[in-house]
């Protein structure tokens, strides 16, 4: 069978002549071997499984200018833009269309470090990731060193200059080192609806380390693409949150490999989705070694015409005895036309385990809605008050106290953003 | 101040009331009371405005103004309470919440400012202390874990605290041991006032014999088909409800 029967899409076209015009890409053996496994594979459609529920292909008119690195207009810019900024945590690092700009950052506490490694080949197989490696020159690595007891969260601030049409990959790397402990997030913030990005994180947690990383995406970037490759070793545990408030179309792929005994893992999200804005979460977490733990919780809140997805597979590999995996996806829908695909899936080739998934997918509770409002609490508050209580048990999920505050603020903002929109009238 | 006149109602196609007339005057207390499946508990959901009721003919005034135009929250903010036979559970909603909720909408209908936390707090510690209800179960999300004795406190404290102008207890007794009984019954004759009205809607007499009603009505197949004084309750105890099913309709 040939990998694309189909003649090549605009944006597939503009991407190929992107590549071969960059001769700095095409030089490098491994970037080319990158674009080379995506041009064979092309935009990803329904037909991919992985891929069901979005199809990139036919979403993507054509692929958006790849940002060029700023200039020194553009990071003064940026710089009085980030003044009218609260931070999220209390060091920030920031990067600008995908480069990591020094003058807008903060110095990292003591044991963590920004450092220059040539980013290994993404040893996932995805058509969009391996786009990525071929084009993605900024990002940067962060280093935990081992032992580091790093409590108060660093925040990695995404951000894009201009409002024009642009394409930003970046490549960010966190490694946490043995008995290590750090608190992460990375914010998407500033992209405006003609920008296409595609942020690749990848999170190594060595053993004994301890990483809690949330992300936020809250601008209106055309395409919001997020891949997140995860390793975790022994006795390692991840405690990683999601909350996706913006993107017209937004698609963040999870790859978690569970590589030593007893690592834990606890992945959420909850997204917010209104117009005909989309979301989708598609995750993989592989058991490769014994008694771990796997925990995923993910809900979503959808309005209008919008769609959400969310699909999970757990793996468990005929090694990874006593694994310990529960999986639930739950949506309300607020309106008629509202829609959730839900798909989660175990695939356990182990016979000692202890394994469960459930969706569900529903809308508010009108008796409770009545009730609220036979004490005087007018329609919209009262939807919000139920939305909000929803919502939070999501939240509630993310270990860092300061980052989970943050998320409920800009929660409730969402919320206060649709108030005065009773469900009922758009019926 | 209440006025119910030839009141139809049906629920998915099906008459429940069928021409119901009822008047309540400020600072009485009226029963209703009548067979399970009577239309008792459809009247106060009717009053309280309640979807999926289908109201095919007739009037409900409260001060002269039209209830059946407005939604429930409006009529809420009128005066209208209704303590509900099952109160609903509301997992994630810290009961303190609701309750601030609820006495700052009433607030904002009239155009005052949101009440000051400790004015709050002040507020409900007072009307709890009555109702022996403990500060840490308004803490807990609302109704959700809670006994039915408690659900019927958390009801009759939301109406001291909402002070309403017309208050309906729909069968406010099912479910209450008799010291709860007690408590929930001083509650609410604590509440008695000349400018207020009560509609208490009950199956038995029981609940009667602590909030002494005024005027008793007896309810058969979705219409009034007697009224009377305090007697009229015992009557109904002491001969039942079957001289009256077949009265109405």
């Amino acid at each position: 069978m040939t990998a694309h029967a189909v003649p090549r899409s605009t944006a597939e076209s503009t991407l190929i002549s992107q590549f071969e015009a960059r001769k700095e890409l095409a030089r490098s053996p491994q970037r080319a071997a990158a674009f080379k496994r995506f041009a064979e594979r092309g935009l990803p459609t329904r037909r991919v499984e992985s891929w069901h529920y979005t199809d990139l292909r036919a979403a993507l008119a054509d692929a958006a200018p790849l940002a060029s690195a700023p200039d020194r207009t553009a990071i003064e810019a940026a710089g009085r833009a980030l003044k009218e900024r609260n931070k999220l945590g209390t060091v920030r690092l920031v990067l600008l269309n995908g480069r990591l700009i020094e003058s807008l950052s903060d110095n990292l506490p003591l044991g963590a470090a920004v450092v220059s490694r040539g980013g290994k080949p993404l040893a996932v197989d995805d058509p969009m990731v391996a786009l990525a490696e071929a084009l993605s020159l900024g990002g940067c690595s962060v280093e935990v060193s081992d032992g580091a007891q790093i409590d108060k969260p660093i925040e990695i601030l995404h951000i894009v200059s201009g409002d024009g049409a642009l394409s930003v990959y970046s490549r960010m790397e966190i490694v946490v080192g043995a008995g290590a402990r750090a608190s992460f997030v990375e914010t998407f913030s500033g992209a405006g609806p003609a920008v296409q990005r595609h942020a690749v994180t990848a999170l190594t947690l060595a053993e004994g380390a301890k990483l809690k990383h949330a992300v936020v995406v809250e601008d209106r970037a055309e395409l919001h693409l997020e891949s997140q490759i995860v390793e975790i070793e022994a006795g390692a545990e991840l405690n990683a949150f999601a909350l996706v408030s913006g993107g017209t179309l937004s698609r963040r792929q999870l790859f978690v490999r569970m590589l030593g005994e007893k690592a834990k893992v606890a992945l959420g999200g909850l997204a917010l989705l209104d117009g005909s804005r989309r979301a989708d979460t598609t995750l993989q977490v592989v058991h490769s070694a014994p008694a771990g733990t796997s925990r995923e919780f993910y809900r979503s809140i959808v309005d209008d015409e919008a769609a959400g997805t969310f699909q999970g597979k757990v793996v468990v590999e005929s090694g990874a005895q006593k694994t310990d995996g529960a999986m639930k996806s739950q949506a309300v829908l607020l309106s008629p036309r509202a829609q959730m695909n839900a798909k989660p899936e175990l695939e356990i080739f182990a016979d000692d385990v202890l394994c469960g998934h459930g969706a569900t997918v529903g809308s508010l509770d009108p008796e409770q809605i009545f009730y609220l409002r036979t004490r005087g609490i007018p329609k919209e508050e009262a939807e919000a008050m139920l939305l909000e209580a929803f919502g939070r048990e999501a939240i509630e999920r993310v270990e860092d106290e300061a980052l989970a505050d943050a998320l409920r603020m800009s929660f409730r903002a969402w919320l206060a953003s649709r108030g005065g929109r009773p469900t009922e009238a758009r019926a | 101040m209440l006025e119910v006149k030839d009141l139809r109602v049906s629920v998915h196609g099906k008459p429940i009331l069928g021409g119901l007339n009822l008047t309540v005057k400020a600072g009485e207390i009226a029963a209703i009371m009548g067979p399970n499946g009577s239309g008792k508990s459809t009247l106060a959901y009717v009053i309280a405005g309640k979807p999926d009721y289908e109201v095919t003919s007739g009037e409900v005034w409260l001060d002269g103004e039209s209830l059946l135009e407005l939604e429930p929250d409006e009529r809420a903010r009128k005066g209208v309470f209704l303590a509900f036979q099952y109160p609903i559970e509301i997992p994630g909603v810290a009961t303190m919440t609701f309750l601030k909720a609820a006495l700052n909408a009433e607030r904002r209908a009239r155009g005052e400012g949101d009440l000051t936390t400790p004015d709050f707090m002040r507020r409900v510690r007072e009307a709890s202390k009555a109702l022996k209800i403990d500060m840490e179960m308004l803490r807990r999300p609302l109704n959700v874990g809670f006994s039915g004795g408690e659900k019927k406190r958390l009801e009759v404290l939301q109406m001291t605290l909402l002070q309403p102008r017309l208050a309906v207890l729909d069968e406010t007794d099912s479910g209450l041991d008799i010291d709860a009984l007690r408590i929930v019954s001083d509650g609410v004759n604590a509440l008695r006032d000349p400018n207020r009205g009560f509609l208490v809607i009950t199956h038995y007499q029981r609940l009667l014999d602590h909030i002494r009603p005024d005027t008793v009505h007896v309810m058969a197949n979705g219409r009034i088909v007697a009224s009377g004084g305090p007697e009229l309750a015992v009557e109904l105890e002491r001969n039942g409800y079957g001289a009256y099913a077949e009265e109405a309709v």
